[in-house]
């Protein structure tokens, strides 16, 4: 062990000062959550472009495209390191960290790469993501935003749907139809753009949450630079799907809230030496807590035996889907793409953060249906809003039944 | 530890495999049952198994035993789990062993745990009283007599008793019915005098026992464990044997749905096969779901008692009660999807489904589980 864990030991040390030394005390907010908002414009900056500037607002990628080129063991140490400190990493564009990076790592050429991966690393563009269409829905690959060779542009029309932020965002990436000739797989691509170019309009759409957080976007005659489509011409089929698998994986590990946390194991079989040993995943149980005031019951029992069971049932299968996370992690081999069980994890981690709004729904009785004003609490508020929000879990990011479809065809082998 | 299988481990699968395979094939428990075995399995493969290093998996080397983990016996319990092989692990190793293991003392180990690992000696656990799994229900008494003790009281579904030759008899030497103080266990001899034992064919068509106890004088060096403290060894057993039927009942829910897979890309009607229907396919993709998360919970348990994890016990319910639900699941979906076949005792679905049933309600099923998850997780 001690030829692996020396150099490891050297980093945490070496990493430990320069976090001290860089993290404003201001960014500390997991240390001392009072610190929530007060940060300036120039300490976020600061943080940011220090992060970055170590390739860790992107820790796994390569160092040549803005990444920290970290393994696994180093960025455990990287987020313990960020845990002892107290600060969360900068936030930088969540659809260039989790979805593009990871294709334009794959399939982008070497200008593409050299173009916008360290725009994504630096927090310099945000990006959105242009798949959905109000007529290509769980049916995808229908879609029938055109684009079309002009010289060394292609003219984008089209619309799309349900793009998350995008009106905040800077560039979209995009799957476009290429060729309308063929069977419906084989004429897609893949094209990058900016979103402030001439022809483009952006209008958010409200939900039933009262939130507005995705859009609905409209291309007339948009110019796009054709260096900046993705793979080959016709074949961006092939790359949306995977960044669908990056998609899915980052959706199940990211929801679900109470239990889902990754259980860290320590096995220490040093003889003599007795290590009081941590629990696997915290053992208790916040939704649980959340219902005592609304459910008295004797002693640390909840009152209501069906309500009892039925969020036992959950923390229960919480438990299970973060060994299922853990598994998958170990199975899974160093540069192997996350593959179709995704579809697993996405469909799972969906129906249970629904399953848990619906308890929240059931223990709040009639202080879960307040709208706004005075009469609740904000937490109950925006419990609420999360349930109804919640419903879309199961159908963005490809509904349920899609997934379903998914593991039936490409992991179980059922026929068509 | 790893939830993934280690290079000694993937060698101890495979050689368990083969072995199972070759000698213990779901034919094998039918030929059982068909012949009415008396013992309900095969003491020369028994004695097979012991050569191979099973039955000491668990037991130190001064034992005799290989002084494994509970991982490695959970590898077994798996693939006999698909094969539906009808060994005592589980009476004898497990409850048995575990017993001496966790509460025996030096003297008692040495006597008993070498027989276990040769093979020759087979034990088994009167425990159980009630018919709902309920582990301090204890009414048979173990009153002070002189210098030792005299048993009285009935025990039921004591798995392989009617082979057993010793017996870990869970006696009350105060207390009340259900109370967790007062239970004490002892290391009784079956053929010992008072001692009448009724074997019990069960739909898994292996075997329990009702044995009943009158006047059963034992010495005080007889007692497994602390007097009036038996719940601790009880505890600490229950948990084992909640562990590795979760294993088992993940090879059950694997091997049932990869035949009904298979069926569901063989069988045909209307003209295509019947897996091409979305409403198959849906169940299929559910199902797969609910297996790996079964899996993981199933080793996340084993793991956690070989690392004396705090938090092993609540992990051990999470295991039983997710894998007793989705072997349930899986077993009555692979005969609903086999159709008329399924229901057919020719087919071998049928043996799955009766010891899936079994194994759920062993030391505890779903329900039980989920309540004490509940309880240990403070709510």
């Amino acid at each position: 062990m001690t030829t692996e864990a020396q150099p490891l030991e050297e980093f945490r040390l070496e990493l430990r000062e320069w976090l001290e030394a860089n993290c404003p005390a201001s960014m500390r907010v997991v240390a001392d959550p009072s610190l929530y908002g007060k940060a300036t414009e120039a300490e976020k900056k600061q943080w940011l472009d220090a992060m970055a500037g170590r390739g860790f607002t992107t820790p796994t990628w390569p160092k040549e495209h803005g990444g920290g080129g970290l393994e696994k063991p180093e960025l455990q140490v990287l987020n313990e390191e960020l845990g002892h400190v107290g600060a969360y990493a900068p936030m930088v564009s969540f659809f260039g960290t989790a979805m593009l990076g990871p294709v334009l790592l794959e399939f982008g050429n070497d200008a593409q790469k050299d173009e916008h991966l360290r725009k994504i690393t630096n927090g310099e563009i945000n990006w959105c993501q242009g798949y959905s269409e109000p007529g290509a829905g769980s049916d995808l690959a229908s879609l029938q935003t055109r684009a079309v060779l002009d010289g060394d542009h292609y003219i984008i029309n089209g619309s799309k749907i349900w793009t998350t932020q995008a009106n905040v965002a800077d560039w979209i990436f995009c799957l476009v139809r290429t060729d309308a000739t063929g069977p419906k797989h084989d004429g897609i691509s893949f094209i990058l753009f900016d979103l402030k170019s001439p022809g483009v309009t952006i209008s958010p759409i409200q939900l039933i949450s009262g939130s507005s957080e995705f859009c609905q976007v409209f291309f007339q005659d948009v110019k796009a630079d054709a260096k900046n489509l993705v793979g080959p011409l016709n074949g961006g089929w092939t790359i949306a799907k995977r960044l669908l698998e990056h998609e899915r994986k980052t959706l199940s590990g990211g929801m679900g809230g109470a239990g889902m946390a990754v259980p860290v194991i320590k096995k220490d079989k040093k003889a003599g030496e007795k290590k009081k040993k941590a629990p696997l995943v915290a053992s208790a149980s916040l939704l649980a807590e959340s219902a005592r005031p609304y459910i008295p019951g004797d002693d640390k029992k909840l009152g209501d035996a069906d309500l009892r069971s039925k969020i036992a049932q959950y923390e229960l299968d919480a438990l299970c889907f973060s060994f299922s996370m853990r598994r998958s992690g170990e199975e899974g081999k160093a540069g192997k793409g996350p593959g179709p069980a995704t579809s697993m994890f996405k469909l799972y981690s969906s129906e249970m953060n629904k399953r848990k709004m619906e308890l929240q729904m059931s223990i709040r009785g009639a202080n879960g249906l307040g709208w706004e004003g005075d009469g609740f609490e904000p937490g109950e508020i925006s419990e609420t809003r999360g349930w109804l929000r919640s419903k879309g879990n199961s159908i963005e990011g490809g509904t349920s039944e899609v997934q379903l479809n998914v593991i039936a065809k490409r992991v179980l082998g059922l026929p068509d | 530890m790893a939830l993934v299988l280690s290079e000694e481990q993937e060698l101890l699968k495979e050689s368990a495999v083969d072995f199972l395979n070759d000698k213990s094939p779901v034919t094998h428990l039918r030929e059982l049952r068909d012949n009415d075995d008396a013992d309900g399995f095969s003491r020369a493969l028994w004695k097979n198994m012991a050569e191979l290093g099973w039955t000491g998996i668990i037991f130190p080397e001064e034992h005799g035993g290989a002084d494994m983990g509970y991982a490695e016996l959970g590898i077994l319990f798996e693939e006999s789990g698909r094969r539906l092989s009808p060994y005592p692990l589980l009476s004898t190793i497990v409850l048995g062993g575990g017993a001496l293991m966790a509460g025996g003392t030096d003297e008692q180990r040495n006597k008993v745990l070498p027989g276990v690992c040769s093979g020759d000696t087979l034990l088994a656990m009167a425990v159980q009283e009630t018919a709902r799994f309920s582990p301090y229900a204890i009414e048979t008494s173990a009153a002070a007599d002189g210098a030792g003790y005299k048993i009285n009281g009935k025990k039921v579904f004591v798995l392989d008793g009617h082979v057993a030759d010793q017996l870990i008899v869970v006696a009350r030497t105060s207390g009340g019915a259900n109370d967790r103080d007062g239970i004490t266990l002892f290391l009784v001899p079956a053929e010992q005098q008072g001692i009448s034992i009724a074997r019990t064919k069960m739909v898994d068509s292996r075997n329990a026992a009702q044995i009943s106890f009158e006047n059963v004088f034992v010495s005080a060096d007889q007692v497994v464990g602390t007097v009036g403290a038996g719940a601790d060894v009880l505890d600490n057993v229950f948990d084992r044997a909640a562990a590795v039927l979760a294993s088992e009942l993940v090879g059950i829910s694997n091997e049932v749905f990869e035949r009904t897979l298979a069926y569901l890309k063989t069988r045909e009607q209307f003209g295509v096969l019947i897996g091409t229907f979305q409403g198959l396919k849906h169940r299929a993709a559910d199902m797969f779901c609910e297996i790996e998360l079964s899996k993981s919970i199933a080793l996340g348990a084993l793991r956690a008692i070989d690392d004396a994890d705090p938090d092993a016990t609540r992990v051990v319910s999470a295991a039983k009660a997710r894998t007793s639900d989705t072997s349930g699941l899986v077993t009555r979906e692979g005969v609903q999807m086999h159709g008329g076949i399924g229901m057919t005792d020719e087919e071998e679905l049928g043996l799955f489904l009766k010891r899936s049933k079994a194994a759920e309600l062993s030391f505890g099923d779903a329900s039980y589980h989920r309540d004490r998850f509940a309880t240990l997780t403070g709510f």
